[in-house]
């Protein structure tokens, strides 16, 4: 009985919901077409773009970055405020390709330097990378070999590898060259044989039925099929790379942007050693753009 | 046939005669795919043998033309291409009667409009057409079709039921199809062959549809025969297979 009793209970409380608007609706509410009018345009106004939204915050967070780092350089003692740092990058961007000897160049050969090592080393791990990746996709007793050794190497630091590089090649620049390719080369083979195993049963099914020779069967569907996770690979061998090379670089000597800092850092150039942060920042970015903008357009719309 | 340790298919016997719509109706799972598979030369029996034409079907090829359930197209080429890659590979030929073929075929399904667009462009049922198309323009023996519309909507697969039904008495292909819905089946066949459940299904029994054709889905949708032929597949799915489905879902 006290259960029915509850349950007339929760229906005479119904009611209350279904009473007419809140009366102030009406008081608030325009009466007149035109005062409706007024008000619509008054206040549902377009929203403003989400561009501008995000441009607005993405200034506002540097600014914040800026005023951050200007407190931590007037308390800190030894770190330049970011007025000091600009006008040093003024000096050194009006003039970036200057070069006095081998240990005293602009920053653009510094930055060039190493990005020509980085693309040697991940155009080698490409050439290697991405046949093996293709075997190891395809063969189940080719993974399976190839997944201990993967494993093992995959978690060590490229760096590890640099005294066998300067072991074998002899020279500075080619063992830093070996050093992107090690790091490349892992992201460039598992991602490529991701994309072997991921395509999919029909597309296969697609090429027996046809029976389309070898040579289609690889251009017309195993290729383009692959060609997504290979974009990844490279995306992620970059990246790995651009921040492999500093180091690397710091080691090694020479020109480069790494070997640079650590000149820098020789001088107690503080403010140089920032700029080159920047720079570094700058160019990571730029490269992980590019090969955004690459992936998307091989994205076959899915 | 079996399939690993299970037997999938047991003492199927079929004979499809030229120029025949014949397609196989049964639950899922009873086998119907797999069915349609050995013929494609997807799969291989375990025992037994297919033959087309007189020759034993050794493996895939393109005197069979297959239109999957889910149109497999290749994401990265055009309707055009898509269609291409199939008729480049089976006929010998100038590069201007290639493209005519492959023109042709798109045109067969309504899709001359359509030929530059890629699959993420186009209508579920579109993409459907132009598998159609592909399968069709290798001019094949026998037109295998996979579940063709199951995956497209009540009114898509209307329209797309109809335009086979024109395109088969267009071409006078020979088609079996698997379908798993009544109404198609007896609409477009000229016999409805229907399995009992699996493991080791095998031909329950063999409908004739002996309506005249063409066939008009709004006429037939008042017609006693068709009606009394929809009645018979219906019976035979929920009355003497259903018992066995009912346990299999349970």
């Amino acid at each position: 009985m006290a259960v029915v009793a509850l349950q007339k209970n929760s229906l005479v409380e119904k009611p209350i919901r279904t009473s007419p608007p809140h009366p102030a609706a009406a008081i608030l509410g325009p009466k007149t077409d035109a005062a409706r009018a007024k008000f619509e345009t008054a206040y549902r106004r377009a929203p403003a773009p989400e561009w501008l939204i995000n441009a607005i915050a993405c200034v506002a967070g540097l600014a914040v970055f800026a005023l951050a780092w200007a407190a931590i350089a007037k308390f800190g003692g030894r770190i330049p405020d970011p007025l000091t740092v600009g006008a040093a990058a003024a000096k050194i961007f009006a003039d970036p390709f200057y070069s006095k000897g081998p240990n005293d160049q602009g920053i653009g050969w510094n930055v060039l330097s190493s990005l020509r090592r980085v693309g040697i080393g991940f155009g080698l791990a490409a050439a290697v990378g991405i046949p093996l990746g293709f075997v190891i996709g395809r063969f189940r007793f080719a993974s399976g070999m190839a997944a201990p050794i993967i494993a093992l190497l995959k978690p060590v630091s490229p760096l590890a590898w640099l005294p066998i590089g300067l072991l074998v090649f002899k020279a500075a620049n080619p063992a830093a060259i070996w050093v992107i390719f090690i790091c490349s080369l892992w992201p460039m083979i598992v991602n490529t044989a991701v994309g072997v195993r991921q395509i999919p049963q029909d597309y296969l099914n697609v090429a027996r039925v046809l029976n389309l020779s070898e040579r289609k069967v690889f251009t017309k569907i195993l290729f383009p099929a692959v060609l997504p996770y290979m974009i990844t690979g490279v995306r992620l061998s970059i990246g790995v790379a651009w921040l492999v090379i500093v180091a690397a670089e710091m080691l090694t000597g020479g020109v480069g942007i790494g070997f640079w800092v650590w000149d820098e850092w020789n001088n107690l150039k503080v403010e140089h050693i920032i700029i080159a942060i920047i720079t570094i920042g700058v160019v990571g970015l730029a490269l992980e753009q590019a090969l955004v903008l690459l992936a998307r357009r091989f994205n076959y719309g899915n | 046939m079996a399939y690993g340790p299970a037997v999938i298919l047991d003492g199927i016997s079929l004979v499809v005669r030229k120029g025949e719509f014949v397609s196989l109706i049964g639950h899922s799972g009873c086998g119907k795919s797999t069915l349609l598979n050995l013929v494609a030369g997807l799969a291989r029996p375990t025992g037994g043998a297919i033959l087309l034409a007189d020759r034993h079907v050794e493996g895939p090829g393109p005197d069979r033309g297959v239109v999957f359930q889910n149109h497999s197209l290749l994401p990265w080429l055009t309707c055009y291409e898509n269609v291409h890659l199939a008729v480049e590979r089976v006929f010998t030929e100038s590069k201007s009667l290639l493209k005519k073929r492959t023109l042709e075929a798109l045109d067969l399904v309504g899709l001359s409009h359509a030929v530059d667009k890629y699959p993420h462009q186009i209508s579920g049922g579109m993409k459907q057409r132009v598998g159609i198309a592909r399968a069709l323009a290798i001019e094949p023996k026998v037109l295998l079709l996979d579940e063709p519309f199951g995956a497209l909507d009540a009114l898509t697969r209307a329209t797309l039921q109809d335009e086979l039904l024109r395109i088969v008495a267009q071409t006078g292909a020979t088609v079996l199809m698997v379908t798993h819905d009544v109404d198609e089946a007896v609409l477009l066949s000229d016999r409805v062959v229907m399995m009992t459940n699996g493991p080791a299904a095998r031909i329950g029994d063999v409908l004739a549809v002996p309506l005249a054709r063409p066939r008009e889905r709004l006429t037939l949708a008042h017609d006693a025969q068709f009606m009394e032929l929809r009645a018979k597949v219906l019976e035979f799915l929920y009355a003497k297979q259903a018992a066995q489905s009912r346990l299999r879902a349970a």
